[in-house]
């Protein structure tokens, strides 16, 4: 077994593509989530929605670039607002379950076959919307980058421009969370009367919420639409959007970091199991009766279910949380 | 806090005859036909109150009288089936909750609602009004805020020390007592700098000794030209600070009065002990 390769792919993706959308995601659903209390089921439907806003402005409409980026995140307000303001005076399980539905909606209206010359349907759009944004590059597209972990041009230029706005991001809520303005949301998920008593107008706070982690949604589906090399209608599944929610989980809810180290954990566990099992099946130290390489993709996934229980059972706050304010929960 | 009884005297309502639904000189809050069904349950159904400016008022009555349901209406946490008031001349039915607050109408609530996960001193700050951070593009620009946010901070710490708390100042909420987020609540909203303050039965579960201190801060309020009505069981409070008792009953105002003349009132000892007929022995049950 080639020891070497497993250690670099698996440390490859921690900082590759994937973990730099989902931690995008993740952050989204952080300012959601974990400081609003807003149970928002739909993050892969505002993916979708910037996915699709830059792919179908440059290869239909044939516009550039950065125009498709703004209608997608012009676009993502819109939906925020469709879904916020008839959910966000009722109970929290509301907007759970019109942002599942919404994600759905999305995906099915992309794949409809009647819309197959404008969206691609079922097959997608093919990758030539990414051309516009990789001659911003100054890296050659099919060159290898790196030092003992190469990256092609193409990914390293979709992660370093991704990185940046996760760090951009990530600042913006470190002085959010601390302002009178994170106060408010955290109040929230506290306890909505007691702010509204206070004379806030909770309503408006969490449609703030709700659309600022919609933007940054987008952001993840800018980085899906680029880093992949087209944009399939399958790709924007519910799955997203709960393998986002087990990456925040996994980081720890309520914390700068706890997006992006969850995210970057949980794709090194994807593929470090996967590198390691497919290893094992390959020098039939499992025997490929027990385990095909089909398989294997779903077992990895168990692998990251049964870590994900043995953070709740240790360390149910998650990497960075607090178990001070965890224990508090049981009032 | 020691309380100055001659300035107590003075504020209770002489010359206002002790019957429901009586005008008073100076009304901060005025009431009139508000009613509440839950189903075929009249909650509320009040004709005609006004509550007494800078003065203390109870509302008393036995469980089920509709009081907090009042509160609620009131302060916009629950519309009613009819109805209007009005706060300082200003008609505020059919507000918003957080804009009844806003202008200075500030409630809490029978279950304490300290915001756990929040430090006792966030859950100060939150009070304050008129927060430039707390819009979304200030408050990405500390500089903007941080001046104010101090002197926030300050005022906070003077109501935290007021109220006892202030060694509670840096500890999250949730590790307090039910006593000390009473006391917390009340601060909390006095950090909104309120006209009238509305305490829905602020001595529930609250030690004797607290409940001491705790009446000492409620005049301290009146003292200081706030108008607070309560909510209360203990008729013991009730005498020791209230200026004006209101006693509610199935829904109906049945009662109102300074509170020696309540103690004496037939409806008010009929409503708590319900009435048996041909039996006027109702000596020493008056309190």
């Amino acid at each position: 077994m080639d020891y070497e390769l497993i250690m670099r792919t698996s440390l490859e993706a921690p900082f590759g593509v994937d973990a730099v959308i989902y931690a995008l995601a993740a952050i989204g659903i952080n300012l959601q989530f974990g400081y609003t209390g807003l149970l928002n089921f739909g993050q892969v439907g505002f993916m979708a929605v910037g996915a699709y806003s830059v792919g179908i402005s440059v290869n239909y409409y044939h516009w550039p670039w950065w125009v498709g980026v703004g209608l997608g995140l012009a676009l993502s307000v819109v939906l925020a607002l469709l879904l916020g303001i008839p959910t966000l005076r009722l109970r929290a399980d509301y907007l759970a379950i019109v942002t599942i539905a919404s994600g759905e909606i999305i995906r099915l209206i992309m794949r409809a076959a009647v819309l197959a010359d404008f969206s691609g349907g079922s097959a997608g759009l093919p990758g030539n919307y990414r051309d516009p944004f990789f001659a911003l590059s100054p890296f050659d597209r099919g060159a290898e980058y790196g030092f003992w972990i190469d990256w092609s041009g193409e990914n390293f230029w979709v992660m370093i421009v991704g990185w940046s706005l996760v760090a951009i991001f990530s600042f913006g809520m470190f002085q959010l969370m601390r302002s009178p303005w994170g106060r408010i949301l955290k109040a929230i998920r506290e306890d909505e009367d007691a702010v509204r008593s206070l004379g806030k107008n909770v309503y408006w706070y969490k449609m703030q919420s709700l659309i600022i982690g919609g933007l940054i949604g987008c952001f993840a589906g800018f980085a899906f639409a680029y880093g992949k090399g087209s944009v399939q209608p399958d790709n924007y599944s519910t799955s997203v959007t709960f393998f986002a929610y087990a990456a925040l989980i996994l980081g720890g809810t309520a914390r700068i970091w706890g997006p992006i180290v969850g995210s970057m954990i949980f794709w090194f566990i994807i593929t470090f199991s996967d590198q390691m099992l497919r290893g094992l099946v390959a020098e039939d130290l499992i025997s490929s009766d027990l385990l095909s390489g089909t398989q294997i993709g779903v077992v990895r996934f168990i692998i990251v279910g049964l870590g994900l229980m043995l953070l709740v059972i240790f360390r149910p706050q998650g990497i960075f949380g607090d178990k001070k304010e965890l224990a508090l929960d049981a009032h | 806090m020691p309380i100055n009884s001659d300035i107590r005297a003075v504020r209770g309502l002489p010359g206002v005859a002790p019957t429901p639904g009586v005008a008073k000189p100076n009304p901060i809050l005025a009431i009139e036909g508000v009613v509440r069904h839950f189903g075929g349950i009249t909650a509320v159904d009040v004709e005609h109150l006004e509550i007494q400016s800078n003065a203390i008022t109870a509302l008393i009555g036995p469980n089920g009288a509709g009081k907090t349901t009042l509160f609620n209406l009131l302060t916009g946490f629950d519309q009613p089936d009819a109805g209007r008031w009005t706060f300082d001349d200003q008609p505020i039915h059919g507000m918003p909750a957080y804009r009844v607050a806003r202008l200075g109408m500030v409630r809490t609530f029978q279950l304490t609602k300290a915001l756990s996960k929040l430090s006792v001193l966030d859950n100060m700050k939150l009070g304050a009004k008129n927060q430039s951070g707390e819009r979304f593009f200030e408050a990405l620009a500390p500089w903007r805020w941080k001046s104010g946010d101090r002197s926030i901070e300050t005022r906070a710490d003077g109501l935290l020390e007021r109220f006892n708390l202030g060694h509670m100042r840096d500890e999250l909420a949730g590790t307090m007592s039910g006593g000390q987020r009473k006391l917390l609540e009340m601060a909390r909203a006095l950090m909104s700098e309120p006209r009238l303050i509305m305490l829905d039965e602020p001595m529930a579960g609250v030690n004797p000794a607290l409940t001491q201190s705790l009446l000492g801060h409620i005049k301290a309020l009146a003292d200081d030209g706030l108008t607070v009505v309560f909510v209360e069981h203990d008729m013991d409070v009730v005498r020791d600070i209230s200026d004006w008792v209101v006693v509610m009953s199935e829904g109906r105002l049945i009662a109102e009065g300074p509170h020696d003349s309540i103690g004496r009132n037939q409806t008010v000892i009929d409503a708590y002990l319900g009435t048996r007929h041909g039996d006027s022995s109702t000596s020493g049950v008056t309190e």
